[in-house]
């Protein structure tokens, strides 16, 4: 158990997906300007991570093992038809769902956040329970870097910025030092 | 389409429209590998192959490709050929292989790839769609390079392991660490920004005194 909440936590803050691998960074530039998108787009993703962790542990326990070279074709095709099946389904079962979130999966699908979780699953050979924890704690905190990301930028849109700096110089540098905050969180890493 | 000579779709993609640096495409490898020139090279090579096999492959099937499913074949296309460039790194350069890790495979979802093929490979002929995707790649590996050496020479206080400084620099790890990455990107993007902006109001400066003498003649 303190297994799996480790690796949640690690995946969240220490090892943070958008802020430490540089992963899901369109998103991060794109829907970053409200905070209530970022936390829809947040919400996706979770939602999108953890049924990637589900096909990543499938095909690595059943199909992989006999075809190794397949491992990267096999996962984008199985991710991107799962995200889009389960697109249908929720348009058809809940259209207000639908309206909030929906627009969100399609872009999902090809974030490099996403293949990057199964990859990286299959590289550290987590089993079923391992990849779920891994995946909520990736969802976590890309949308915890989303939201701290979004409030900066509410804040900065009144603020006097140098003409030169504004737009994505400011956000990368706003990144920048975010990034900077979360390598503190490196020492509970070397603490346990 | 705007209609455009070979030159143009070729050099189009290395500065002006160049893909990290104006149109913020692909940042993932570009910040993430970068922190050493060598690793800079190898994957900016690796991307420079995909890249260009894909707008090849993807020009010569756009007949036969559905419509509907264009882009999930985009995706099974580019994948192939990640998947070639995966296990020859790993044959030729198994110590960058290992440095680059899991950003091998993440060349499938780097998203300036799929917006060439569906911007100009699915359109055009082979050879100006392998142009278009040399230019492309060869911009790819110009803003990798430029964030790479940033990188090293701060936070190593090397060039390609070569020391530069001496042995009493002391080395900005920060660099070479991910907060590096975004800053150097950052202020890159800064310095960019300045330098446009400047030519610009030098265009206009310069544009004035024509316009007296114009109307002097008149």
């Amino acid at each position: 158990m303190g297994d799996l909440l480790w690796i949640l936590v690690s995946a969240m803050v220490v090892n943070n997906f958008t802020l430490f691998y540089f992963l899901g960074l369109c998103p991060f530039m794109g829907v970053s300007a409200r905070v209530d998108t970022a936390l829809r787009m947040g919400a996706a993703n979770i939602f999108v991570l953890i049924l990637t962790s589900l096909c990543a542990w499938f095909l690595n326990t059943f199909i992989l093992p006999y075809a190794p070279f397949l491992r990267l074709i096999s996962f984008i095709v199985v991710i991107a038809s799962l995200v889009q099946i389960v697109e249908m389904v929720i348009k058809k079962v809940s259209p207000a769902l639908f309206r909030q979130m929906g627009i969100y999966l399609p872009l999902i699908t090809t974030n490099c956040a996403i293949l990057g979780l199964a990859i990286f699953q299959t590289n550290r050979g987590y089993g079923f329970l391992q990849g779920m924890a891994f995946a909520v704690g990736a969802g976590l905190g890309l949308t915890l870097a989303l939201v701290l990301m979004a409030s900066i930028r509410e804040n900065t849109e009144l603020a006097d910025i140098p003409e030169v700096a504004k737009g994505t110089a400011l956000i990368f540098i706003i990144a920048g030092s975010l990034s900077l905050a979360f390598m503190g969180f490196a020492g509970m890493l070397s603490a346990t | 389409m705007r209609e455009t000579t070979p030159q143009q779709d070729l050099l189009r993609g290395i500065w002006r429209e160049n893909p990290v640096l104006i149109q913020m495409l692909g940042l993932c490898p570009a910040l993430a590998v970068t922190n050493t020139v060598a690793n800079s090279i190898a994957m900016g090579l690796a991307t420079f192959f995909v890249l260009c096999g894909s707008s090849v492959l993807v020009s010569l099937l756009k007949r036969f490709i559905p419509h509907e499913v264009r882009i999930s074949t985009y995706i099974l296309i580019i994948a192939s050929f990640v998947t070639v460039a995966d296990m020859t790194l790993e044959a030729l350069v198994p110590v960058i292989h290992k440095a680059l890790g899991a950003f091998i495979p993440l060349i499938v979802v780097n998203c300036m790839i799929l917006g060439r093929q569906e911007a100009f490979a699915a359109k055009r002929s082979v050879g100006r769609s392998l142009l278009d995707a040399a230019g492309t790649g060869v911009g790819f590996i110009i803003a990798l390079l430029m964030l790479g050496a940033v990188r090293e020479v701060i936070g190593y206080g090397t060039f390609l392991g070569i020391s530069l400084f001496g042995p009493s620099y002391e080395p900005w790890v920060v660099m070479i660490l991910p907060p590096g990455g975004f800053l150097t990107l950052g202020f890159l993007l800064l310095g960019l920004n300045w330098v446009r902006r400047h030519r610009e109001k030098r265009a206009t400066l310069g544009e004035w005194p024509e316009g007296v003498r114009k109307e002097e003649a008149a």
